[in-house]
Parts: structure tokens; sequence; C-alpha cells
């Protein structure tokens, strides 16, 4: 009896992340101990703020991004599902073309292509570096989340389609009221993964000149200039990026867990 | 002076209809009529085109040849959606797999084609389907999903979902196939119930017994063409046709049981042959 109990009983917080609580504490008695006297870790206090500002500058980026492509995609998605090969044609030409170019390609073939400036009227609106790159990112992402999309519509039976015009339903009704909600939990898992993706994309902004945390880091490093600190500087990019990424993935199984209807 | 029967115009008449898939010919000819009231089966082996000779019926499926008629609509004739879909709304449908939308609860289920599709509003829709989910027994599951039902479940709540948009006919489509023996009781008391009110019933059913007892008219079809049709009593106890007498022998009663094979290595009484070695 008493070993089933302590068996099915669940083990208490911090019992079950002993390891973690353990090399966490490691580190923090290390930093504790070193920090006051290491001139690699001052430097990295020092510089902190200004990393803060760039990580701020990829977060935008790629939530931008990610909208962009997202509303793109859903586009691309529906006319890929159409059933004119008129409208099929291009939807599929945008997916192959933007799936299978490298990133970087897109990114200087955006900054490049778009002016620094674009005037409307009388009045010059500046096109910043930080856009360009955006939508660079987002010409990737809204053909993989066309495909997602186009996925997703795909798994649901075609059963669902037959009951819904039995009832007398329109094409745009079904597609509405009862093919897309059942679409978003599925398409759910994999959104959330392309925009972790294209967060660590982001990365690439600083290739064309954009005050991201990478050129922050570059900035850092060559003015501290020591070696071991450029280790540690993009050691806690390194860390910065994972403490952003890791928890989407925990939100995602969370969200999917809600909306568990079958 | 002619009877009632004959002056009335059948509710629904298919005339030499023909329908193939590609190359495959499903239905070749077939002639049926249902009368307003009526509660009409259609029997015969798999594959014979009973479900196709149905989804013609809803307009999910266009004959390439023939006449059919549902009441005043030509379905053979309608070539756009939006006809198709006039007609969808006086002819109810339930399906093999039940085909419940899973994202929404048993009440929305009921709801959703009567308020998108013929823009009643939701208090109303609610009161209504509420008192159809009474009738099939299902209103305590009002708030449940599709997916926390069991097969019976779910199925009388597909046949008050196509009562919810008030058909004037409603065809279901081998609607117990799918389900364990102890649970198809409960979906035929509920067809039973709609059939004596008077409900316009066409179902394809492999439950001959239950087809016997329900059925005014009984189709039975063999390779897309109507074999034999008749009164139930006469299908089922006095058929004509040879072939119609030989599946119902398969179907009731005789349980067909295959001779036993000599010295069957795999039966288990056999096995004191061998010697075995552990």
């Amino acid at each position: 009896m008493a070993i089933e109990s302590s068996v099915t009983a669940p083990v208490a917080w911090p019992r079950r992340h002993l390891g973690k609580l353990l090399l966490f504490t490691c580190a923090a008695l290390w930093l504790l101990w070193f920090a006051p006297h290491s001139p690699v870790l001052k430097a990295l206090v020092q510089w902190s703020p200004a990393l803060a500002v760039g990580f701020g500058q990829n977060i935008l980026i790629s939530l931008v991004a990610i909208s962009l492509g997202s509303v793109l995609g859903l586009l691309v998605g529906a006319l890929a599902l159409s059933p004119l090969r008129l409208l099929r044609l291009p939807a599929r030409i945008w997916v192959q073309v933007f799936r299978n170019a490298p990133w970087l390609v897109l990114i200087y073939f955006t900054t490049y292509v778009f002016p620094f400036e674009i005037h409307i009227g009388s009045a010059y609106v500046s096109f910043p570096d930080w856009l360009k790159v955006t939508i660079g990112l987002a010409l990737p992402a809204s053909a993989n989340f066309a495909e997602i999309f186009r996925g997703a519509i795909g798994s649901i039976p075609s059963t669902q389609w037959e009951a819904a015009r039995s009832l007398a339903f329109t094409r745009g009704q079904i597609f509405r009221s009862i093919i897309l909600p059942q679409c978003f939990k599925r398409m759910l898992p994999p959104w959330m993964n392309l925009y972790a993706v294209i967060t660590m994309g982001t990365a690439l902004a600083s290739l064309v000149g954009v005050h991201d945390v990478i050129d922050t880091a570059q900035i850092a490093s060559n003015t501290v200039n020591m070696t071991s600190f450029t280790v540690v500087i993009y050691l806690s990019l390194m860390m910065l990026f994972f403490a952003y990424c890791y928890p989407i993935s925990l939100i995602t199984q969370r969200l999917e867990r809600r909306y568990a209807f079958y | 002076m002619p009877s009632i029967e004959t002056v009335a115009e059948p509710l629904v008449s298919l005339r030499d209809l023909h329908l193939s898939f590609a190359s495959n010919p499903v239905l070749k000819g077939i002639d049926l009529d249902v009368h307003r009231g009526q509660a009409v089966s259609i029997i015969g082996p798999s594959g014979s085109g009973k479900s196709t000779i149905l989804r013609c019926i809803t307009g999910l499926l266009q004959p390439q040849r023939g006449t059919l008629r549902v009441g005043t609509t030509e379905v053979h004739k309608l070539a756009q959606e939006a006809q198709r879909i006039e007609l969808r709304k006086r002819v109810g449908f339930v399906f093999q797999q039940y085909n419940l939308f899973p994202h929404l609860s048993v009440l929305e289920n009921l709801v959703i084609a009567p308020r998108k599709v013929l823009g009643r509003s939701r208090i109303e829709a609610e009161k209504e389907a509420r008192a159809l989910l009474a009738k099939v027994r299902m209103e305590h599951k009002a708030d449940a999903y599709p997916g926390q039902l069991s097969g019976g479940q779910q199925q009388r709540v597909a046949i008050a979902r196509a009562l919810a948009m008030r058909p004037e006919l409603i065809l279901f489509d081998e609607v117990t196939s799918a389900l364990d023996p102890e649970t198809v009781g409960e979906v035929l008391t509920v067809i039973r119930e709609l059939t004596e009110e008077g409900m316009t019933c066409v179902l394809v059913t492999h439950e001959m017994r239950f087809a016997e007892e329900i059925s005014d008219i009984v189709y039975f079809t063999e390779n897309g063409v109507i074999v034999e049709h008749g009164s139930a009593a006469q299908i089922f106890q006095h058929p004509t046709s040879e072939r119609t007498q030989e599946f119902l022998r398969h179907a009731l009663g005789d349980p067909g049981r295959r001779p036993a094979i000599a010295n069957d290595p795999y039966l288990l009484t056999n096995l004191g042959r061998y010697s075995l070695s552990v």
C-alpha cells in the first residue's frame, strides 16, 4: 500500500525538478562569486540594456513578420484551394518560390528592391530597413503558412463537407462555420513552430544593417575586445532566444489541450 | 372512383435513372416512387447502388440520364448549386458515420443550420432543438460534444439535426451499420416513431426485420437495377424473384455456415495431432 501510494502520488515540485534546481543554484552561486571580480561579466552587465533594446527590435520584427505572413498566407492558401485553375496557379508559384528560397536571399532582395523612402503625394514616408527585413521574412512565412492552412483544410474529412452540404449550407458557409473552426486546432502547433523559426530568422536582420540584438552583440564584442567576452555574449544571446522561444512551445501545448474537443 | 393512392402524385419519383463513376456504371435505370407519408426501404447487397440513389435524391450526386423529381423540383435539371440548396432545405439526410460537427456542442449542431441557412432566430432555433433532443431522448446531453457520445447517441443527435430543418422527407443511409447490436435498438426506435408520425422516410438498411416491420414499400436492388419491389409483406413473405429469395434467406435466419474444413491445422481441436515441443 505504502509503496503504491508513493508511486502514484505526484512528486512535489522541488523534488520533480531537482536536477534543474541544482543546476540553477550552482549557476547563481558561481555568478555571485565571480561577478564582482570578473571584467567579462561586468562588461556584460554594462551592455545588457543595449542588448535588451536590440532584442526588442528582433521581437518587433518577428511579430510583424508572422502577422503579415499569416494574413498573406491565408489569402494565398485560400487561392490555392480555389476550384479555378487560374487562381490556383499563382498561389502554387508563390508557395514554391518563397518556400524554396534561402531567407537571407529574400532579405537582401527586399532590402534592395524597396526604396528607402516612398513619397505619397507631397509627403515623404521613410521606409526603414527593419520593415524591409520584416517583409523579407514575411514572404517565406506566408508561403509556409499557406501550406499549413492548405494542409489543415485538406485534413478535415470530406464527410464534414458532405454533411454540411446535405444541410443546405452554401460553400462559403461551410468554409466559415464548419471547416475553418476545426482547422484552428490543427494549425496551431505548426503555426507556433513557424513563429519560433521566424524569431530565430530575425538574427539575419543584422546582416543588412538593422540594429538588432546580433548587431549590438557584434558592436559590444568589438568594443570590449576580449575573446572570453565574445563567447559569453553569444552564449547569452543563445539563452535569450531560448528563453523567448521555449515558453511559446509550452503555451502551444496548453492551447492544444484546451481546444481538444475530440 | 380512383383510390387516394393513385390520385396523389408521389413526393419523390425516379424514372430510368442512370449514373456512373468514370467508366463504372452504378445505377442502370432505377424506377422508384415515394408517396407522402410513406416509409420506403431499399435493401440489397453492398455495392448495388443503394446509397447512390439517396445521394442523387438530395442532389449530392448528379445522375447522367433519367428523371428525378422531388415535389415540384426537377432534380435532374438542376444546374446551379443555389437550386440544389433549395432542394436540400426540404430533404434531410442521415449518414452511416453520423458526421456530426465535432467542434460544436450537441445543441449547436442542431441550431447552426436553421440559424445560418433558414435564418431563424437563436431563441426559436434553440427552443426547437431542445424539443427535438427530447424527442430522441438526448436532452440531457445538450451541452456535450459529439466526441463524448457513444455511436448510438451520436446517430440520434444526427437524426435530430436533420429534423431541425423541418424537412418534408428524410433519407437514412445505413444509419445503424456502424453501431453495435445493443445501440441499434435505440436508433431504430427513433426512426420507428418518425414513421408512425407520418414523416416520409427513405431508408437504406441492412436491418431486415426492421425494414419488414416499418416499411410500406420495399425495393430490392442489385447491380444498379431494381430487381423487385412491393409491400413489405409481399417482398419478405412471398418474394417472386429468385435473387430476392436467396438474398433474404442469407439476410434473415440462415446464417450461412461454412462447412468445416477437414483436418484444418489452425483449428484448436486439431492441435493434438501435432507434437508440441516447448
